[in-house]
């Protein structure tokens, strides 16, 4: 051992160093965020909760043709269909079982008419399983709740793709 | 009705030390959290109360409301024992701790060795709780931490040996009196290192937490501890820890003096130097959890038998020698 190694193990001058790193950052300003109070930037392209949109008169985007359904990896979305009195085909089911969702995001990349899309929502925890077993009328209330961001999302995201 | 009297007196007198003592550990829990957040640049615990502050009485609320699981294969009696043998003993030595000229619970001639006596014994809560979990974890755990406690307070032992050479009585206000002119930390200072060092292991502090070293040991003896038991054990450990700083800044800060002997520091009363001379270690404490990786077992044996006790042992010649020479012995 070389004798300043031993000069430092004695005075231990490693630790001291060690003791006045710990010093100075301690004053320093902190890296993480207040989570409850303050949430971290997320980009437009987030893939959250669920919705399904609306046209702005009202009427829903959704045309029932089942390629979020055919795409689903994890098969979370299930689909019935009917036509409408005016003739137009729209769902009269549309479930999606948030606990076999994967999140991936092919079903809003599939859907033509921008109708299934996932939010900015990631706080969506429930006490039971059974509120996680989406209805359509929950999804389109989301679409309704989030309408504002999901269309600047969606605007955002546009020139990407 | 004299005696019941008495009796009340004492127990008030009790009661107005182990409340603040344990209201104290909850908050320096959350200070050794906030401590180790804020020098890895994280938040720590800051959402229940002001800064944080009852952090511990949500934490402490949460274990009493939880179930106590007790192995079906444990040895039940020791295993509930473990806990309260771990907590009393930390709480009984405080009965000695000066916090005044005339400030103190029991003022007892052995002060210093009731102290030692007591914190020695702080190993058996231990040993018991691991030998009665009767699981592989919590024995390894209790084994480790025996051996630990037990090379370190000879070390201790002899640290306090180089103090009692200096002032020639084991009373504890004695030893706080005698430091009226210099602290104890300027001539003694080798010792108040290897003081603070053993304090850590002592108190399986990192870096020497082998006993509950989580990577391999998953939490040592506490492992099958739950609830409110687990919860002692954690009280029993700071209480330690507190225990342990009290007893440095007793033995080497001039305990309930105050630094400067000028008219603006000598109204504050004794109590408060002691107490922000506890904290100012226990930030210490903190500070080295922060900073230090964890110790191998045999460095630290090594460290223990190798380096402090004879280095301690050679400090005592030479403190006994330098006094011997300059016939500076405090008792002929």
């Amino acid at each position: 051992m070389k004798i300043s190694r031993i000069f430092k193990t004695i005075l231990m001058a490693d630790f001291l160093g060690g003791l006045y790193m710990a010093l100075k950052e301690f004053f320093k300003p902190k890296k993480t965020i207040n989570y409850p109070f303050e949430k971290g930037k997320i980009s437009p392209r987030f893939r959250g909760e669920h919705a399904l949109r609306r046209y702005p008169n009202g009427e829903e985007r959704c045309i029932a043709c089942k390629l979020c359904e055919a795409v689903c990896p994890a098969q979370a979305i299930t689909i019935e269909s009917a036509q409408r009195e005016d003739g137009s085909r729209k769902t009269t089911r549309y479930d999606i079982d948030m606990m076999k969702c994967i999140y991936c995001g092919l079903c809003e990349e599939s859907c033509p008419v921008d109708a299934i899309v996932q939010g900015p929502n990631f706080e969506f925890s429930t006490e039971t399983r059974e509120e996680l077993y989406y209805t359509k009328e929950k999804l389109l209330d989301n679409g309704d709740r989030w309408e504002n961001i999901l269309d600047a999302n969606i605007k955002a995201d546009n020139i990407h793709r | 009705m004299e005696y019941v009297s008495i009796v009340f007196e004492q127990v008030y007198k009790i009661l107005f030390l182990l409340v603040p003592v344990l209201v104290s550990v909850a908050m320096v829990v959350w200070l050794d959290r906030r401590v180790w957040a804020f020098v890895q640049k994280r938040q720590g615990p800051n959402v229940v109360g002001p800064f944080g502050i009852l952090q511990s009485l949500a934490d402490a609320l949460k274990y009493i409301f939880k179930e106590m699981i007790i192995p079906s294969s444990s040895n039940k009696v020791i295993f509930i024992l473990a806990p309260i043998v771990t907590m009393t003993l930390a709480l009984i030595s405080w009965a000695v701790i000066p916090f005044g000229a005339t400030q103190v619970l029991a003022d007892i001639n052995v002060g210093i060795l009731y102290l030692f006596a007591v914190s020695s014994l702080g190993v058996y809560g231990i040993i018991m709780g691991g030998w009665a979990s009767n699981s592989k974890y919590p024995f390894l755990g209790a084994i480790r931490s025996a051996a630990q406690m037990v090379s370190y307070e000879v070390s201790i032992g002899v640290i306090i040996i180089n103090v009692l050479l200096c002032v020639g009585s084991l009373n504890l206000n004695d030893i706080v009196i005698a430091q009226q002119n210099l602290w104890f930390v300027i001539p003694l200072f080798p010792m108040f290192v290897i003081f603070f060092i053993s304090a850590l292991a002592e108190t399986n502090r990192p870096p020497f937490d082998l006993p509950e070293a989580e990577a391999e040991l998953v939490a040592g003896y506490q492992t099958e501890y739950s609830g409110m038991m687990y919860a002692m054990f954690w009280l029993g450990e700071y209480a330690n820890i507190l225990l342990m700083c009290a007893m440095g800044a007793i033995l080497f800060l001039g305990g309930w003096l105050s630094p400067i002997e000028i008219y603006p520091f000598t109204l504050i009363p004794g109590a408060i130097w002691l107490i922000l001379k506890i904290l100012l270690l226990f930030f210490l404490f903190a500070l080295v959890k922060a900073i230090v990786p964890r110790y191998r077992y045999d460095q630290l044996m090594r460290l223990g038998w190798k380096v402090f006790l004879p280095f301690s042992l050679v400090w005592v010649v030479i403190t006994a020698s330098y006094l011997f020479y300059f016939n500076l012995l405090p008792v002929n």
